[in-house]
């Protein structure tokens, strides 16, 4: 049974989560991939104010292809999460409490994960198409230059992820391996 | 005598190849994703491969990318050496990209500098690729690369006593430090021999064979299937969530080298891996 978790996501309900977890997110988030990150930490870095409220945000690694006419978006499936790992402890330090992306992370994402209480959840990748759908609307507010990576809010209605990191650290893609190989023992 | 190819007929077919390209999944990926969905033992595997397929038909419904990532254009020509183009080939193929990446709706993915990093906004250039070979006809293959994949991309240049366990020992590395990243299952091209350069290439050229086309050569055939089996056994799995079904193909691709070499190429390739070809 899938959890309905609420975006913006509160550090509470973020350290209620739990690795393997199947949720279907609602409410706002934001899209960021590499350029706009390295944006968003330069802005943290000179003590600037960021262009989307950082404090319970939810973001999204993708860069959507274009919205056809009467659509709100175009296929917008996770990036590889770990490109992001050179930024996401200084976004969690801020109050960043959810990733959606796929693949890996480093060791310092979740030390500072389990400091502050984030939850790093995967989409599935490659399925862009079918996410879509659950995307309702879709606006750029910030660094339109920078075309498909620019920082988009998203309303999100029921969007199918899986905790796979929680904020104690526990991680699916060990123990899901792991429990796979032992059932055929 | 040269048979005449006016360019436009180049940008007008690359246009077209990249949209499909992008929006339809081959007949060859569909079948071995339905298979290994049906012979995939671990229940969270299944739920995965279900979903991709579910993916691909609303892909093609909607006319819509099957991944936001509709990659760097890569595109093979195999150019009949008794053609003659009336107009720069590569010019051709470019304004192909640009059309087929604004018409479609796909994604604009190129940076122009590697380290100065500005979007082109077009998606080209290209990265293209030339045959010269015999006959008077043009082979124009597209295929969109993904870089969640090609990232986990490697290359060895093992040493000749490394001989064929070096080999195998190092395809199943790659694929094991790969892990959940490139969007397993995977399709693993291959390439071993030439120079260091020759082996990146017959391993991106292995990526363009049918996932159910075992090599020619019976020999690297048994292999392939060898490491598709080894690969299926490290439990990765759909998404990395656990599973058999860590990848869907192996294919091999192998030219002659120097006495001193062994050049072993991994080019990693997700589930939605996309060629279409035409002939003019």
């Amino acid at each position: 049974m899938a959890i309905k978790v609420t975006a913006p996501l509160s550090r509470e309900e973020a350290r209620k989560l739990r690795s393997g977890d199947s949720c279907l997110i609602s409410g706002v988030i934001y899209t960021a991939r590499d350029a706009a990150h390295k944006r968003l930490c330069e802005l943290v870095a000179q003590g600037k104010e960021l262009p989307l409220d950082i404090k319970d945000a939810v973001i999204y690694f993708v860069g959507p292809t274009p919205a056809k006419e009467g659509q709100a978006i175009g296929s917008a499936g996770p990036t590889t999460s770990y490109r992001m790992d050179a930024y996401s402890p200084t976004l969690i330090a801020q109050g960043q409490t959810g990733m959606i992306g796929k693949g890996k992370r480093g060791p310092e994402v979740v030390a500072a994960m389990k400091e502050h209480g984030a939850v790093y959840f995967g989409a599935i990748g490659g399925c862009g198409a079918l996410l879509s759908k659950c995307i309702k609307k879709a606006e750029v507010i910030a660094y339109e230059d920078l075309g498909a990576e620019a920082i988009r809010r998203l309303e999100v209605e029921d969007f199918p992820a899986v905790v796979i990191i929680d904020s104690q650290g526990n991680n699916l893609y060990e123990t899901g391996r792991t429990a796979y190989l032992e059932s055929l023992q | 005598m040269m048979r005449e190819i006016d360019a436009a007929r180049i940008t007008e077919v690359v246009a077209r190849l990249c949209v499909e390209a992008n929006c339809h999944l081959p007949q060859d990926m569909r079948d071995c994703i339905r298979h290994s969905c049906e012979s995939e033992p671990w229940a969270p595997g299944r739920e995965i491969l279900e979903r991709i397929m579910e993916n691909y038909h609303i892909a093609d419904e909607r006319n819509q990318p099957i991944c936001q990532d509709t990659g760097v254009a890569c595109v093979f020509l195999e150019v009949g050496q008794d053609v003659h183009v009336n107009g720069s080939i590569e010019d051709a193929v470019n304004e192909g990209v640009r059309r087929g990446y604004a018409e479609g709706y796909l994604r604009k993915s190129v940076v122009g500098d590697p380290l100065n990093r500005v979007n082109t906004g077009d998606n080209t250039p290209a990265m293209i690729y030339y045959d010269l070979v015999p006959g008077d006809q043009l082979k124009i293959t597209v295929a969109p690369k993904g870089f969640g994949s090609e990232n986990m991309s490697q290359i060895k240049m093992l040493k000749p006593s490394d001989g064929l366990q070096g080999v195998k020992d190092f395809i199943v590395k790659v694929v094991e430090e790969a892990g959940p990243n490139p969007c397993p299952p995977i399709v693993v091209g291959v390439g071993i021999g030439g120079t260091f350069d020759k082996a990146a290439y017959m391993a991106k050229k292995a990526l363009m064979r049918s996932v159910d086309q075992r090599s020619e050569d019976p020999f690297y055939a048994d292999l392939e299937r060898e490491m598709l089996d080894k690969i299926n056994t490290l439990g990765i799995g759909p998404q990395g969530f656990g599973g058999r079904t860590t990848a869907l193909a192996v294919n091999i691709e192998h030219g002659p080298t120097h006495i001193a070499g062994l050049p072993v190429a991994v080019n990693i390739n997700c589930h939605v891996t996309r060629h279409k070809t035409e002939v003019l």
